[in-house]
């Protein structure tokens, strides 16, 4: 740690103190760090904020999901399951669970494929890598609302993928990409690849420059091509890297939202709803408040227990 | 492997291919956008002369200069109260060995669970109750509060690593936590802060879900919200929202074109830890 400007009067003091054997190291298994108490309202501005718009909410939302509370009729009654039952039973539920775990698949895997190979190319010697790594990263960066607008454009019966379907000869492959249900999700899965592959790229390159390139060369010594060289060595040594891609990925699309609601805001016919629009639409649009805490909590469940099992099974690929 | 080969020289045929593929949107944006509408449309709609009518009447009609400095405040205002109390809670939690410390610290990342769905309504509710619906000081509290898990993990991370060494020494040398904090401990997560305020930062300027709840009716649209609201009102006229959609848009691109690397690295960083 090199000392940064302004601290060479303590740094000073602090060398100083280091010959002197009573050092305050040695006093800090005790009573914490030597001699420095730091006052307790330091975190209260962070917990308070944190309660208030996290830890409150979410818990109350968990607890009112087992009542009648419907926002404001003043008595309260808990009813048990009734409203988890009702959302479990109802068609347009389940059907945006079905597809919150279609489109998460579909995004991380193809957001991480593309991203590895893009990295994986850039990791070369190739002379506009720099340009390009540009190139790939800016749509991360736009409003995601606008990549929605901008891809509904795009997939709209004259838009510009059937434009230049025609323009090469494959009419017969035009499609009404999001007004068709049976291809309307993958449509939409298409454009969150699109802004998420650069963030799955940058962070597999930070992992790929932790690859020594000797060991690239030995085995490209020993007559491994570049295939096998990738996946028998260097993606076990980019491990760290694949799994926060994937767990951020999964958990970020399990919680879709903002594509969805401005490409096709669910439909046609319920066909795109996710989770996320189905509990927006259920509070502030058919104002069943019981229902829509029903499904803010099973949507924190598979979150958790998705979120729980990557994680263990990271913890135990990293001791293997 | 480290000179430019045949195969490098095909891989860079490949991935400039992809990068044109990737960029197609974005042309057709452009395009689309300063479109003549008398003109003979070139490929993918291309006109020439540029026509700047559209954006001049997207600008004016979608109020996006009102939208733009909501949205410049907001953000602002949130980033540095992330920074100031997530570093100062981070200090505390990482350097107190006191029971609660521990326990705190994990009911914060606990925070890391809840999706936000959940809260919604009672959040929404209570913020009502209290008037605060139309009001930024709103969506600057959801975001305050709500990335404390994430920028708390981050400074304890980098803190648990730092030496205490300096710290200590002021202590001794007499000064007060507070100011030991502000002279030494903040100057020293530097790294952290640039990280924890780009990735804030755009992440706030980007948040769709949170103004469209509080901020709908008000005057104080976001960006992202006026682009929102302009494309209900002419959502038939394509050259006019894409032109709405550039001008919310110009602020990011901005500062990614100046800043990329800072912004590229900011992201690795944060996201190994």
């Amino acid at each position: 740690m090199t000392a940064p400007p302004g601290v060479s009067g303590p740094t000073a003091v602090a060398m100083r103190k280091e010959e002197t054997p009573e050092t305050p190291r040695r006093k800090r298994g005790r009573s914490g760090v030597g001699g420095v108490k730091i006052p307790f309202w330091f975190v209260l501005p962070a917990v308070i904020g944190y309660a208030a718009v996290v830890l409150v909410p979410n818990l109350s939302g968990a607890v009112l999901a087992f009542t009648n509370w419907d926002g404001y009729t003043p008595e309260i009654d808990f009813v048990g399951l009734a409203n988890f039952t009702r959302v479990l039973s109802d068609d347009n539920s389940l059907r945006a669970i079905g597809n919150t775990f279609i489109l998460t698949i579909i995004v991380s895997l193809g957001q991480n494929v593309l991203g590895l190979l893009l990295a994986l190319g850039l990791n070369t010697k190739v002379k506009t890598r720099m340009a390009l790594r540009l190139v790939f990263f800016l749509p991360v960066v736009l409003t995601p609302i606008v990549v929605g607008y901008l891809w509904k454009y795009l997939l709209t019966p004259e838009g510009t993928l059937n434009q230049v379907l025609a323009a090469i000869g494959l009419e017969n492959l035009q499609q009404d990409w999001l007004g068709n249900p049976d291809i309307a999700l993958y449509s939409v899965c298409a454009s969150i690849i699109w802004s998420g592959a650069g963030f799955s790229m940058v962070i597999f390159l930070a992992g790929l420059q932790g690859v020594p390139p000797e060991l690239l060369e030995a085995s490209a010594i020993d007559g491994a091509g570049p295939v096998r060289s990738t996946i028998s060595i260097v993606l076990p040594l980019i491990n760290g890297a694949i799994v926060v891609n994937l767990l951020l990925s999964v958990l970020g699309n399990l919680k879709q939202f903002d594509a969805v609601f401005s490409m096709t805001n669910g439909g046609p016919a319920g066909s795109t709803e996710t989770m996320a629009t189905i509990v927006y639409k259920t509070a502030f649009l058919y104002l069943e408040y019981p229902s829509a805490l029903a499904q803010g909590v099973v949507l924190m469940i598979v979150v958790g227990v998705i979120g729980f099992i990557q994680y263990r099974v990271t913890q135990r690929k990293a001791l293997a | 492997m480290n000179r430019y080969t045949g195969r490098t020289l095909a891989i860079e045929i490949v991935l400039i291919a992809a990068g044109i593929i990737f960029l197609i949107p974005l042309y057709v944006l452009v395009s689309v956008a300063l479109k003549d509408p008398e003109a003979q449309a070139g490929f993918l709609g291309f006109t020439w002369p540029l026509k700047f009518d559209n954006i001049s009447t997207a600008w004016v009609e979608s109020n996006m200069a009102s939208g733009l400095l909501n949205s410049v405040l907001i953000t602002v205002v949130s980033v540095a109260l992330i920074i100031v109390f997530s570093s100062l809670a981070a200090y505390t939690l990482t350097r107190n060995t006191q029971h609660w410390s521990r326990g705190m610290f994990y009911l914060f990342l606990l925070g890391f669970l809840f999706p936000g769905q959940l809260a919604m309504l009672p959040l929404y509710l209570g913020f009502s109750s209290i008037g605060l619906v139309g009001n930024p000081l709103a969506v600057i509290l959801i975001a305050v509060g709500g990335h404390m898990p994430f920028t708390i993990f981050l400074y304890a991370a980098f803190l648990r690593d730092l030496p205490r060494d300096y710290e200590e020494a002021a202590a001794i040398d007499g000064a007060k936590p507070l100011r030991t904090f502000l002279t030494i401990v903040f100057p020293l997560v530097r790294p952290v802060t640039g990280t924890v305020g780009i990735l804030a930062a755009l992440g706030i300027w980007n948040d769709f879900f949170t103004p469209l709840l509080y901020l709908s009716g008000s005057q104080s649209k976001t960006a992202p919200l006026a682009v929102y609201s302009f494309v209900g009102e002419y959502s038939a006229n394509w050259p006019l929202v894409f032109s709405a959609l550039i001008t919310s848009i110009i602020p990011i691109l901005v500062a990614y074109f100046l800043m990329q690397k800072f912004i590229m690295r900011g992201f690795a960083a944060g996201l190994k830890g």
